[in-house]
């Protein structure tokens, strides 16, 4: 099972620390990050392995948007089959 | 590597263009129940309710959590309660309602349909006492629904249950005064009714449905207007190639969590209701979309034209994001629940005859419209008939929601708050058709060959 994870919002240091430090706390393994800033905005796509998550699927986006809050920024984390279903036969 | 492009495109779905996910309906089967004794019969009902639906609310919750997709409603739909009631007294039926009322309370959940009869070809003595009981049963209960269907294209139309209609419905305004007539949204009649419909008032557990079953409806209005806006002066055949693949795309999610809330629940997955249900908040209105396809307002001549193209290209697209479909199916056109709706009845470009076109070619009927006060019963019983007969000679599910709200004029509205929104009262054609509905009796079913 894998996840998205989108970040969007004012750039600042350390956002991907930031992200990646809630993701190594509870047991998500990162596999990939697309990420690009435009003029001071930045946006990340982050993509990541669920399976040996420590705490429940829904903890774990409460977690993120917790972290989006004390940032500034605007953090989802979503199950990959609504993108998949969604835009795939 | 999961496409940036899709990622971006059903985020800014679900955020800016309010796609959700309306309801997860748990149909209920009660034949179970059925017991001489109303007490025993209420009990058995109570328990069998909120032990099948037990874990739905927290299921829907973490189901959304799951794919960041708002669930709206988490319903509960049972078997017509006139069936399982049989001949208990009205008095009976009261306590059923209350029944359904307190199991609704003790589930967390926002609505429970099925205080219903079936009665297009005659009535039972048990259709015949709960029917008679209904303004009561909505006025003491909140979240209680209940629907009659009153004709079928192979039974016909009962007139006799038409004329017992109008009469609950302004009894029901009538003991709702003091809340808008609020009874009457929780009350729709109905022809052709679907067994398998997870939306309200109109939701039960047919009579050939399972032990339970997961039915979804999605909605989306404003992704379909989004994608007609950024498809830009593109003829009507790729205007309905954008409807479908944007239909399509919604459906695709309703299945996805139709199959997740079943996986969860261990409960067989019953259907995915392809329906655009609109809500009052701006952006997510049929009307807007039937606008953006080029009308200057809903109900402007062309209405009728372009809301077939919609609901048809909404079926074609969705028919195969689903592995099975039922319910309404199509677009809905519920006036107080729809900003652009509203803001056409109120500049007058809407009225109730260019809706009544309007349901011969997509989803419902006459639904949560507001009429005045005093509009005669046999009017409202007139209004029904003929919204039920275009449904019986076209084969199609058509049902009359009214709101005749008391003490109110034409030009005046009503509001409901919440997803039930803001009623414009609309003007009435009053000529009187009573002698017509007095007749009683039934209209005979029609007839299938030679079809003009």
């Amino acid at each position: 099972m894998k996840a998205v994870i989108t970040v969007t919002g004012k750039d600042t240091v350390g956002i991907i620390a930031d992200v990646a430090g809630v993701c190594a706390k509870n047991g998500a393994n990162i596999l990939d990050i697309t990420q690009s800033v435009l003029s001071e905005y930045f946006a990340m796509i982050m993509l990541a392995d669920i399976n040996e998550l420590k705490v429940d699927f829904s903890d774990f986006v409460d977690a993120l948007e917790l972290l989006g809050k004390q940032k500034g920024l605007v953090i989802h984390a979503m199950h990959e089959d609504i993108f998949n279903t969604m835009h795939h036969i | 590597m999961i496409n940036t492009q899709d990622v971006l495109e059903t985020i800014n779905m679900i955020r800016e263009e309010c796609l959700d996910i309306r309801t997860i309906t748990m149909g209920i089967s009660l034949w179970d129940c059925v017991s001489e004794d109303t007490d025993r019969l209420c009990t058995k009902i109570y328990d069998k309710i909120t032990k099948k639906a037990e874990h739905l609310v927290k299921t829907g919750a973490d189901i959304e959590k799951m794919y960041g997709i708002p669930i709206v409603n988490k319903r509960v739909s049972v078997t017509p309660v006139s069936l399982v009631g049989g001949n208990t007294s009205p008095d009976g039926y009261i306590k059923i309602a209350k029944t359904l009322q307190r199991a609704a309370d003790t589930l967390g959940i926002n609505f429970i349909g099925g205080f219903s009869a079936l009665v297009q070809k005659g009535m039972t003595v048990g259709a015949q006492n709960m029917i008679s009981v209904i303004p009561e049963a909505l006025t003491e209960t909140q979240n209680v629904c209940s629907s009659v269907n009153v004709a079928s294209t192979k039974a016909g139309i009962n007139m006799d249950a038409i004329a017992l209609m109008g009469s609950a419905i302004k009894r029901a305004a009538y003991l709702t005064r003091d809340n808008n007539s609020i009874a009457c949204a929780k009350l729709v009649v109905f022809a052709n009714v679907p067994e398998d419909n997870p939306f309200m008032a109109g939701a039960f557990c047919g009579i050939g449905e399972p032990e339970t079953a997961i039915n979804v409806g999605v909605s989306g209005p404003g992704v379909v207007a989004s994608a007609i806006r950024r498809a830009g002066d593109c003829d009507l055949s790729e205007l309905a190639d954008v409807i479908k693949k944007t239909a399509f795309k919604i459906t695709r999610v309703g299945q996805l969590v139709a199959n997740e809330a079943a996986k969860r629940l261990d409960t067989p997955f019953g259907i995915v209701d392809l329906s655009l249900a609109p809500t009052p908040a701006v952006g997510d209105s049929v009307a807007y979309i039937l606008e953006e396809m080029g009308l200057e307002s809903c109900g402007a001549h062309g209405t009728t034209a372009a809301l077939a193209m919609l609901n048809d290209a909404v079926k074609k697209g969705g028919v195969m994001a689903s592995s099975h479909v039922g319910g309404l199916s199509g677009a809905f056109i519920p006036v107080s629940e729809d900003a652009g709706m509203i803001a056409a009845a109120e500049r007058g470009a809407l009225t109730l005859e260019k809706l009544e076109a309007m349901t011969a070619v997509c989803s419902v009927g006459l639904d949560m419209i507001a009429i005045p006060g005093d509009t005669p019963e046999e009017v409202i019983d007139g209004i029904i008939a003929d919204e039920i007969a275009i449904g019986v000679v076209n084969t199609k599910t058509t049902a009359v929601r009214l709101i005749p709200a008391y003490g109110k004029k034409a030009g005046e509205s009503v509001e409901f708050g919440g997803l039930l929104g803001t009623a414009p009262i609309m003007d009435l054609n009053t000529y009187s058709p009573a002698r017509f509905i007095r007749r009683g009796g039934r209209i005979p079913a029609p007839i299938h060959s030679l079809k003009n």
